[in-house]
C-alpha cells in the first residue's frame, strides 16, 4: 500500500479525535484520522449515547409502571406496561447508528480522510494501520493521540461470563432477574437504576462509606433517597472478594466484616476507567507519564515535538466534552494559532435519578484552598415547576468569594437539572459575580429560577423562601 | 432657627493669626456638634477646630492658605432654636468654640486630632439625635470613579469572559497584565483594547517618554512656614559664611571610647553633645553671638544662657527643637536632651515651647553632610554652625602624609552684627576645643 504523508494525524475517533479532526479540517490542514472501531469512540457507541437512550426507556416504563400501580395523585390510570428490551436495544441502536454516520459525514465534509485500522507507532513521526487490506505506513508532521479509557477490570473478578462491564450491560438481550454493581460511582448508579425500573433486583457494592464520594453527601443524598425508593440495596464500605464457584453469586465483605452472598445473573463491575495505553506502541515514543496517563502541557502537548495527547489517555476528569473543547485547541494551534487551556471549568452530571450537575468548585474546595465563601442554597421545594413536574427534591447551591462576590462553583441536584450545566458553565466561563445571576431575569416558571434565587440567597435577600 | 458665628478661636498663647490648611466642611453642609470643621496651624502645630453645636454650614469665611487673625469670623452655622437649649433663641450667636488643650493629640504629621473620648462622645450624641441626618464630617467623596484593582492570589487566573481570553491571546497579550476595570476585577473588551492601545508604549520604550504633566501644589502649613522663614532670612540677613576644616581623629577616638564604655541608660554619643559643649566655652569668650537681633527695633538681645537650636529633618518638613540651656548641662545630658526633641520633632510632638527661644544654630546632615555647606542663618538669631561629613584624608605632617580624620564646619553669621575677625575666632576656639577634646573639659 501507498505510504500516506499528511500534515496532522489524529489516532483515535472519539469525542475528542473526531473534534481535533474536524476543527483541523476546516482550518485547511491536511488530516488523517485513524480509528480500529466505529467513530465516536466510547462515547457515542458504549458510554454517553447508549445509556442515555436506556435511561430513558427506564424512566418512561417505570413512569407507565407508577401510573398503573393504582390511584397517583395526578388521576391517570394505565395498564400494566410491557417491555420489549430487545426492541428497546434495537431503537438505542439505530440512535448510534445515525450518529456513527454523522460523525463520518461530519469527518468527509472537513475533508479528513479516515483510516480503519489499529494504529501502532514506529517512531515520533510514523505510524503503521493494520487495516484490512494490509498495513498502511502513515508519516505526520503533526500526530495527537486520543486512545480514551476502557473500564478498569477488578483482579478478583475478570470481565467474562456473568462478569460485565458497562460496554456489554448496553447490549444485554434482555433484563438480568437479578444484578449486582460493583462499584457506586456514577456509570454503575445510571445503570443499576435503569435495570431497577426495568424490573432487575438491583444490589450495589460500593467500597467507600458513600456512593458517590466524588460529592459532597448533601448533594447525593436525593439519589440515595431515590435508590431505597426503587428497592436498590446499597451496600457500602463493602468489598466484592468473587464469585462463588458456581459462579452465579457473588461472596462480598459487609462493612461490618461479615460475608455476604448475593445471588446475581450479571455482575456488572463499574470501578473505574483506565487509560489506552497499550497496544498502539507507546514504547516506541519516549513520553513523559503522569501515573498511568500520558503527561500534557497547557497546549496538550507531550514531551515530544510535534505529538499532543488528548482526552481520557490524559487524565481526569474522563469526560467528552474535555476532550473535544482539547481536540478543538490542538487543532487550532497546529494551524499556528496562539492557544491555551484556559478553561475555567469542565462541567460533571450524573445522570442518576435524580440528576446531579457541577460546575466549579465544591464548597469544600474552596474553603480548603483558603478562600471565604458564601453560600446560596435554593431547595426545588421552592420552585413552581419542580412542584407540578412531581420533582421537588434536590436544590441548587452556589459558591462565591466572600469579598467580590465572584462566583467559585454551582451544583445542582434535581429532576432534569443537567440542562442546568449550560447556564452554570456559562456563568463560571463569564467570571460572573452573585450579582450578574441574581440580577439576570429568568423565566418563569422554570427550575432555572432556582439558580437565581440562591444567588439572591449568597447575596442575603432571596424572595422565595 | 437662628445662626451661629465662629471666629478663630484663640489657639495659644500670644498668637496673634492662625493660616487655615484645611476645611472639613463646605457650605450646605449638615454638622453635629464636635464635629471636626476645620484645621488650622500656628507655628508649628496643627489644630482642629471643633463645632459647637449642631447645624448647617451657611458660610466660610476663608480659603485655604488664608492667615486669619485670632477673633475672626470663620464660619456661620444655620442652627435649630428648639427648647432645651437656653443659649439657643433667634437672636445671632456668636461663640468661639473653645479648643481643649487637654482633649488634643499632637500626631505624627503635625496634626492635632480630638481625643478618643471627644469621639466617643460624638458616639454616642450620633445616637442620641437620629434625625436630621447629617453628612458624616469628615468622609471620602461618596463617588467611587475608579474601581481599584482587584488583587489576584498567585496563581489564580484573570476574571475574563472567553472572548475576551480568546482576543488577548491571539494578540500575544498575557491576561495576568491586564487591569480590569469590570466587576470583580474582570477584564473588559474595553479594558483589553485600553491595554492593546497605550499598555505596552512604556514597555517599548522605557523611561523615553515625554512626561508633560504639571501639577500644582499649594504651598501651606509647615512648608509655607519654612519658606517665609527663609525669605525674611535671606533677604534681610547679609550672611557671611567661613569654613574651616577640623582634624577630629581625637575627637572620634574618644567619641568611641565612651560608646563602648558607657552606662546602658545612657544615649549613645554623636559628635553634636561636643560641639554644642565647645560652642558654650567659644560662647564664652564671644557672647554677642549667642544673640537674636530685632532688626527692626535696633536691638541686640544678647542672651547668657546658650539655647542651641537643632536643625531636624521631619516627616513634614523642616523644624528647629531646642536644647535650652546647654551651658547648664554636662556631655550626656546634651544627648539626652537632643535625642528627646530629635524623637518628639520626628513623631510631630514637639511642643510649641520646644521649638522656640533658640539663640544658635547647629545643622547637621550627618553622614550626608557634605563638604561644605551655606547654612542659612535661623532668623532672627546671628550665627548657624553647620557640620560636613567626617572623612578620611591625607594630612602632610612635616614628614609624611598619615591618615586624619577631617571635618569641614560650613558657618554662616549676620554680617551686620558679626565682623569676619570675630566669626572667623569664634570658628578657630571651636577648631581648636575640637581637636583637643580635653579642652572641652578642662575648667578655664
Amino acid at each position: 500500500m501507498k505510504d500516506i504523508s499528511c500534515k496532522l494525524l489524529v489516532i483515535g475517533a472519539g469525542p475528542g479525535g473526531y473534534v481535533c479532526a474536524i476543527r483541523a479540517g476546516q482550518l485547511g490542514i491536511d488530516t488523517v484520522i485513524v480509528e480500529a472501531s466505529k467513530p465516536g469512540g466510547t462515547c457515542l457507541n458504549i458510554g454517553c449515547i447508549p445509556s442515555k437512550a436506556i435511561i430513558h426507556a427506564a424512566e418512561e416504563y417505570d413512569r407507565i409502571v407508577h401510573l398503573s400501580s393504582g390511584r397517583n395523585s395526578l388521576g391517570i390510570s394505565a395498564a400494566k406496561p410491557e417491555l420489549d428490551f430487545s426492541q428497546t436495544i434495537a431503537w438505542k441502536d439505530t440512535i448510534v447508528g445515525r450518529l456513527n454516520s454523522g460523525v463520518s459525514s461530519l469527518l468527509k465534509r472537513a475533508k479528513v480522510k479516515m483510516v480503519q485500522g489499529q494504529a501502532r507507532f514506529r517512531d515520533g513521526k510514523t505510524v503503521e494501520v493494520a487495516t484490512e487490506m494490509g498495513h498502511q505506513i502513515i508519516r505526520a508532521e503533526n500526530v495527537v493521540i486520543a486512545t480514551g479509557s476502557v473500564p478498569i477490570e477488578l483482579p478478583s473478578l475478570p470481565f467474562g461470563g456473568s462478569v460485565i462491564s458497562s460496554t456489554e450491560a448496553l447490549a444485554l438481550s434482555g433484563i438480568p432477574e437479578r444484578l449486582v454493581v460493583v462499584g457506586g460511582g456514577y456509570i454503575g448508579l445510571e445503570l443499576g437504576t435503569a435495570f431497577a425500573k426495568m424490573g432487575a433486583n438491583v444490589t450495589v457494592v460500593e467500597a467507600q462509606a458513600r456512593i458517590l464520594p466524588q460529592y459532597d453527601a448533601e448533594l447525593t443524598k436525593p439519589v440515595a433517597k431515590r435508590l431505597q425508593a426503587l428497592g436498590i440495596q446499597v451496600m457500602t464500605g463493602a468489598k466484592a472478594k468473587g464469585l462463588v464457584r458456581s459462579g452465579d453469586a457473588l461472596l462480598v465483605e459487609a462493612g461490618d466484616g461479615s460475608e455476604v452472598t448475593l445471588a446475581a445473573d450479571k455482575i456488572l463491575v463499574t470501578v473505574g476507567r483506565r487509560p489506552v495505553t497499550q497496544g498502539w506502541g507507546l514504547e516506541e515514543l519516549v513520553l513523559d507519564m503522569d501515573g498511568p496517563f500520558i503527561r500534557i502541557g497547557e497546549r496538550c502537548q507531550t514531551s515530544m515535538r510535534g505529538i499532543y495527547a488528548i482526552g481520557d489517555v490524559t487524565g481526569e476528569p474522563m469526560l467528552a466534552h474535555r476532550a473535544m473543547a482539547q481536540g478543538e485547541m490542538v487543532a487550532e494551534i497546529i494551524a499556528g494559532h496562539r492557544r491555551a487551556w484556559d478553561k475555567r471549568s469542565i462541567p460533571a452530571v450524573c445522570f442518576t435519578d435524580p440528576e446531579i450537575v457541577s460546575v466549579g468548585l465544591m464548597p469544600e474546595d474552596a474553603k480548603k484552598a483558603g478562600t471565604e465563601i458564601r453560600l446560596g442554597h435554593f431547595p426545588f421545594s421552592a420552585n413552581g415547576r419542580a412542584m407540578t413536574k412531581l420533582g421537588e427534591d434536590g436544590f441548587v447551591r452556589v459558591t462565591a468569594r466572600s469579598d467580590n462576590h465572584l462566583v467559585l462553583g454551582i451544583q445542582a441536584v434535581g429532576h432534569g437539572v443537567s440542562e442546568l450545566a449550560a447556564a452554570f458553565g456559562l456563568a463560571l466561563e463569564m467570571g460572573a459575580r452573585l450579582e450578574d445571576i441574581a440580577g439576570t431575569i429568568h423565566a418563569h416558571p422554570t427550575q432555572g429560577e432556582a439558580f437565581q434565587e440562591a444567588a439572591l440567597k449568597a447575596l442575603g435577600h432571596e424572595l422565595h423562601i | 432657627m437662628g445662626e451661629h458665628l465662629i471666629k478663630m478661636p484663640d489657639v495659644g498663647e500670644g498668637i496673634a493669626e492662625a493660616e487655615l490648611v484645611e476645611w472639613h466642611v463646605k457650605v450646605g453642609d449638615l454638622v453635629r456638634e464636635d464635629a471636626v470643621l476645620a484645621a488650622v496651624m500656628t507655628d508649628k502645630a496643627t489644630v482642629e477646630i471643633p463645632s459647637p453645636v449642631d447645624g448647617e454650614i451657611l458660610w466660610l469665611g476663608a480659603e485655604i492658605g488664608d492667615v486669619v487673625a485670632i477673633g475672626s469670623p470663620l464660619i456661620r452655622l444655620k442652627v435649630a432654636s428648639e427648647g432645651g437649649d437656653p443659649s439657643g433663641g433667634s437672636e445671632e450667636k456668636e461663640a468661639a468654640p473653645p479648643v481643649r488643650a487637654e482633649d488634643i493629640e499632637a500626631q505624627a504629621d503635625g496634626a492635632v486630632k480630638v481625643s478618643d473620648a471627644i469621639v466617643e462622645q460624638q458616639g454616642e450624641q450620633q445616637r442620641r439625635n437620629a434625625p436630621p441626618r447629617p453628612v458624616e464630617v469628615p468622609q471620602a467623596p461618596a463617588v467611587r470613579l475608579h474601581q481599584p484593582p482587584v488583587a489576584r492570589a498567585e496563581g489564580e487566573g484573570p476574571v475574563a469572559s472567553p472572548a475576551v481570553r480568546l482576543r488577548a491571546r491571539d494578540a500575544g497579550i498575557d491576561l495576568r497584565q491586564v487591569p480590569g476595570s469590570g466587576p470583580a476585577g474582570r477584564i473588559t473588551h474595553e479594558d483589553l483594547d485600553a491595554f492593546l492601545t497605550h499598555g505596552r508604549e512604556p514597555a517599548r520604550a522605557p523611561g523615553l517618554a515625554q512626561n508633560t504633566s504639571v501639577e500644582h501644589i499649594k504651598v501651606i502649613g509647615l512648608r509655607r512656614k519654612i519658606a517665609e522663614k527663609m525669605a525674611i532670612a535671606k533677604s534681610r540677613i547679609p550672611h557671611i559664611t567661613y569654613v574651616e576644616e577640623v582634624d577630629v581623629t581625637a575627637l572620634e577616638d574618644l567619641r568611641a571610647a565612651l560608646n563602648a564604655d558607657k552606662r546602658a541608660d545612657r544615649p549613645k554619643l554623636t559628635l553634636l553633645p561636643f560641639l554644642m559643649r565647645a560652642m558654650v566655652k567659644a560662647i564664652a569668650d564671644q557672647p554677642h553671638l549667642n544673640a537674636v537681633y530685632d532688626d527692626e527695633a535696633g536691638v541686640v538681645h544678647q542672651h547668657g544662657g546658650v539655647h542651641i537650636g537643632i536643625a531636624t529633618q521631619t516627616g513634614s518638613g523642616l523644624m528647629v527643637p531646642v536644647v535650652k540651656h546647654v551651658e547648664a548641662r554636662d556631655l550626656w545630658g546634651c544627648a539626652t536632651e537632643l535625642n528627646r526633641l530629635a524623637e518628639s520633632a520626628k513623631a510631630g510632638l514637639a511642643a510649641r515651647e520646644e521649638l522656640m527661644g533658640s539663640t544658635i544654630t547647629i545643622t547637621s546632615l550627618g553622614a550626608i553632610g557634605g563638604v561644605v555647606t551655606t547654612p542659612v542663618i535661623n532668623y532672627p538669631e546671628v550665627a548657624i554652625i553647620g557640620v560636613n561629613k567626617i572623612m578620611v584624608r591625607p594630612v602632610w605632617d612635616g614628614t609624611t602624609f598619615i591618615p586624619r580624620k577631617m571635618m569641614n564646619l560650613s558657618s554662616s553669621f549676620d554680617h551686620r552684627i558679626i565682623d569676619g575677625w570675630d566669626a572667623a575666632v569664634f570658628v578657630q576656639r571651636i577648631k581648636a576645643l575640637l581637636e583637643t577634646p580635653a579642652m572641652i573639659f578642662v575648667e578655664a
